[in-house]
């Protein structure tokens, strides 16, 4: 095994871990957040976004690591995101929690995971087909919301911090 | 507020803070030992299981193709990130006794009775959609809700937001009862 592959293995497992402990894997969970009953899952990923953004800021400001923006290709996001959506509600798992839940027993994943498999296949092959039409569309680049507002990061970060704060005590409040 | 959660697992913001850490950890990490900086990601790895898969089937055609080509058909660091996932789930949950079987889940049976064949089809199908949705989105909710949204990416806040939204209307039309 290559160090790139042991770094990798090693953090999956962690991530698989912290996944599994706040209980997020599960196909309950998902669609639980997506019947807005169960806020479990936002409350999880908003608090790695929080934590994640503050230390990545950080370390790009010091030069130590590179920031990499994904393209805003405006059919790519809205087509793709609105595809995964309602793929998402019917199969109760994304593609990083679908091993986590075959991990903890739920072993209707692998159905999932077969899925998925053959959805990236099916998209390999229809490539030149969606680069021509929906990724065609409009490309703005890969932008970041600070470049885009003129504004330093450090401001956008604390107004983040201040509104994710104000949904976690209403989540509590209403018991999500 | 609990740290513990009542079947033994641990706070969703104990557990995701953790997740930033390890995010954190990751991008220095992986600068330092590999030269490049990778985020936290997954679906990626799907595309290269499918052209490993494919390969031992019809090699030339995945060699010609622009996507596999692109994106490169090989065991990378993320591949075994989404493989340790799995492990990852298996000891803590087999750790603290939350690992259960499971062929169909609770709120699917309310709707859907007990069929796994039913199940399995909806999880199949599903997991196409997810997953064209998610190449052409070029991220998942992990490329993109977390490593995206960790570094204010613009096109991630509004792929977060197409993910969740379009989860909402579509699991409240799919499993709510009739009248309910």
């Amino acid at each position: 095994m290559s160090i790139d592959q042991l770094l990798g293995l090693i953090t999956g497992i962690l991530f698989g871990f912290f996944l599994q402990k706040g209980r997020v894997v599960r196909f309950d969970k998902q669609v639980g957040a997506m019947l807005l009953k169960d806020m479990t899952i936002v409350k999880f990923m908003l608090s790695a976004i929080l934590v994640g953004m503050v230390g990545i800021q950080l370390l790009a400001d010091a030069s130590i690591i590179a920031l990499s923006h994904k393209a805003m290709n405006l059919g790519g996001i809205l087509v793709g995101g609105a595809l995964f959506g309602c793929g998402w509600a019917v199969t109760g798992f994304c593609p990083g929690t679908s091993l986590g839940a075959l991990g903890e027993g739920r072993w209707h994943a692998v159905f999932a995971i077969a899925g998925m498999v053959v959805g990236a296949t099916v998209y390999a092959e229809c490539y030149p087909f969606f680069k021509s039409t929906i990724l065609a569309w409009k490309n703005f680049g890969k932008i970041g919301l600070a470049e885009v507002f003129g504004i330093s990061p450090w401001l956008i970060i604390p107004i983040f911090w201040a509104g994710i704060i104000w949904l976690f005590v209403w989540f509590e409040r209403k018991n999500l | 507020m609990k740290w513990k959660t009542e079947d033994g697992g641990w706070s969703p913001y104990l557990a995701g803070a953790l997740v930033g850490v390890l995010a954190i950890v990751s991008v220095y990490a992986t600068t330092q030992w590999m030269g490049k900086t990778n985020y936290l990601g997954a679906s990626t790895t799907f595309v290269r299981a499918a052209g490993l898969l494919e390969r031992t089937v019809v090699p030339d055609r995945v060699a010609a193709n622009e996507y596999f080509s692109k994106e490169k058909v090989r065991i990378d660091w993320q591949f075994m990130l989404v493989l340790g996932i799995f492990f990852g789930a298996l000891i803590a949950s087999t750790t603290d006794k939350s690992f259960k079987l499971e062929s169909v889940p609770p709120t699917w049976q309310e709707r859907f009775g007990p069929s796994i064949g039913k199940r399995a089809v909806g999880a199949f199908l599903g997991g196409i959609v997810a997953m064209l949705g998610a190449r052409m989105a070029d991220g998942c909710p992990s490329g993109h809700g977390l490593s995206g949204m960790m570094q204010l990416s613009v096109s991630s806040f509004i792929a977060l937001a197409m993910f969740f939204g379009t989860g909402v209307v579509v699991a409240g039309c799919l499993y709510k009862r009739r009248g309910s």
